[in-house]
């Protein structure tokens, strides 16, 4: 990183001189052999797979495409899931960061267990996930017996849907935090304080400038992985066609009807806005480096 | 300074925490005690009764198998693409990783679609592959596919940026010592990656076993046949056995637990492993 910064400082002369060594004297052998691998395997894998998708669904022409997807029942799948997603990533966004700060700025006993239980979600596989929130949530679970009393219905409803898509999401914004939580130099806040500044002033324009950028990443990475998200909540949700049945599961349903090409072009819809979202997250994440690196 | 101003300073410390722990202890920690609390709540004895069930052995035998194929194949080209993308500079760098990164970003369910749509019956290569009697969709060459596009990142996002700060000194040094390209690799890059390695392999093996949607799309759900562990889960919860289901989800449970112990362990060994782990689906 230094070099390349080294090098865009010098003069034109010089950087070409500076550059070369890389580019044209390859001292290392295999690069044919493991580039050439590499693209093959991802052509395989990736990209000739993906592209059926795109062919698939050009078989139906724009106007019967647009006739599958904005059938009231699929409509309301993709409005499902892409509203719930964005609850779900927007409460974790605050209680997320409400974790990643405890994490890091206080002491208490049990700490790194509380740490390591932030990566549960990563590690836990969907589908065990699932039936233990659906245990949990029901009306004769631990924590639906609670809320049933106050009018709460959280499985079988659009609520269980983004109570699933929290538990998934959590990990990418408290992850994305923590990091540059523990990098923001302190001294600033407690100069903010000493001149007077009340923890709300101090956190709206002292903390929350610098964490910014960090949190968007982690909003955006969380929301992308919810949107597509399947099997957590497949349980938990009920399925009830335009209540609480999610896009991902309006393409399985089309599947098994043997619908192909209806089911791609739902498949179309949401691949599209994960690709806008991988653009856009590569954004932020060049962002947040830079003002870390300014800092 | 101390006096009045501290005391709702502090309350709100602890009401902060209060509220970080609590929303982690329902949304995460819970889940994860339920499933051990339903697959005991019969006795132990129906519990290993339901373990050993012989479409359950089947299910944990097709869950390894798939693991033991996806995760070697993931394993090299993990360390290719790394070697490729961190040993050298090229045009279009950039674009290689996102297209590695691709299948974090992309649902499951589409996952399994994608190959439907090349191998299904109505698929690009369907008509042939009935010809020739060769059955990729709901079979396991199907589940394999599907496991590996998922878990394909993980190996070699764990070891691009690794290699990348080691820089390529030491093997420069090595092949000037006469060593040969292969001697190289294993006898200097590969100890210095190997953590790392092992890291990346944790996460795709956990993964692999776990992976649910697009597994599902592919499999057909024939039981003893083309049930994962995770697709077994959902049969026996439908079937409202849920003793039985919470059972095979307590291996799966206790899967995710060795490997959050692994993981830990490996990062308080060696720091610089979490960088970038937000990535990580």
């Amino acid at each position: 990183m230094s070099q390349a910064a080294l090098a865009a400082e010098a003069p034109p002369s010089m950087r070409r001189a500076r550059d070369r060594p890389a580019r044209d004297f390859r001292i290392l052998p295999g690069f044919g052999l493991t580039l050439g691998y590499t693209l093959v395997y991802v052509s395989l894998i990736v990209l000739i797979p993906l592209s059926a998708v795109f062919l698939r669904s050009a078989e139906l022409g724009p106007e019967k495409f647009w006739q599958v997807v904005t059938t009231p029942r699929v409509l309301a799948s993709l409005r499902l899931s892409f509203g719930a997603s964005l609850l779900a990533t927007g409460i974790n966004a605050v209680l997320g960061f409400i974790i990643a700060w405890t994490l890091t700025r206080q002491r208490f006993p049990g700490q790194r267990l509380f740490d390591a239980m932030i990566d549960l979600p990563f590690a836990l596989p969907t589908a065990v996930a699932g039936i233990a929130l659906t245990a949990l949530y029901a009306p004769t679970g631990w924590l639906g017996q609670l809320l049933t009393p106050l009018g709460i219905k959280v499985a079988y409803t659009p609520l269980g849907v983004v109570v699933a898509l929290a538990f998934v999401s959590l990990p990418f914004i408290v992850r994305t935090l923590q990091p540059v939580l523990v990098d923001l130099d302190q001294e600033v806040e407690r100069a903010a304080e000493t001149l007077g500044a009340s923890s709300l002033q101090t956190f709206r324009w002292v903390v929350l400038p610098s964490i910014w950028p960090a949190l968007l990443t982690g909003i955006a990475l969380g929301f992308s992985r919810a949107v597509g998200e399947y099997g957590s909540v497949i349980f938990i949700a009920g399925n009830i066609p335009k209540v609480s049945e999610i896009a991902p599961l309006m393409i399985m349903t089309k599947l098994e009807q043997f619908q192909y090409s209806q089911a791609t072009a739902i498949a179309v819809v949401m691949l599209t806005v994960s690709f806008a979202l991988m653009l856009g997250i590569n954004g932020l994440q060049l962002w947040s480096q830079k003002r870390r690196r300014y800092r | 300074m101390i006096g009045r101003d501290q005391i709702p300073e502090e309350l709100g410390r602890y009401a902060l925490l209060g509220i970080a722990l609590c929303y982690l202890v329902g949304l995460v920690g819970l889940p994860l005690v339920v499933v051990f609390v339903e697959a005991l709540s019969k006795g132990i004895g129906s519990y290993l009764h339901s373990l050993l069930e012989p479409d359950a052995l089947a299910a944990m035998r097709l869950t390894l198998l798939t693991a033991a194929i996806t995760v070697p194949l993931n394993l090299v080209f993990g360390i290719v693409a790394a070697w490729a993308i961190a040993k050298f500079e090229f045009r279009g760098k950039n674009t290689l990783i996102t297209l590695i990164d691709l299948p974090f970003a992309i649902s499951p369910v589409i996952a399994g679609l994608i190959y439907v749509l090349i191998f299904g019956a109505q698929g690009w290569f369907g008509p042939w592959l009935i010809e020739h009697d060769i059955h990729i969709i709901f079979a396991v060459p199907g589940i394999v596919l599907a496991t590996t596009f998922v878990t394909f990142p993980f190996v070699a996002r764990e070891l691009i940026p690794l290699m990348q700060s080691q820089g390529n000194d030491e093997e420069e040094t090595a092949l000037s010592l006469g060593a040969s390209g292969w001697q190289t690799f294993s006898l200097v890059t590969l100890p210095n990656i190997r953590w790392g390695l092992l890291y990346g392999v944790l996460l795709c093996n956990a993964r692999a076993m776990g992976e649910f949607g697009a597994v599902s799309v592919v499999s057909g759900h024939i039981r003893g046949m083309t049930n994962t562990v995770p697709l077994y889960i959902e049969i026996l919860h439908s079937e409202y056995n849920f003793v039985g289901a919470f059972a095979a989800a307590s291996i799966l449970a206790m899967l995710a637990l060795v490997t959050l112990i692994a993981k830990a362990l490996l990062e308080l060994r060696h720091p610089e492993l979490r960088g970038g782990r937000a990535r990580h689906a």
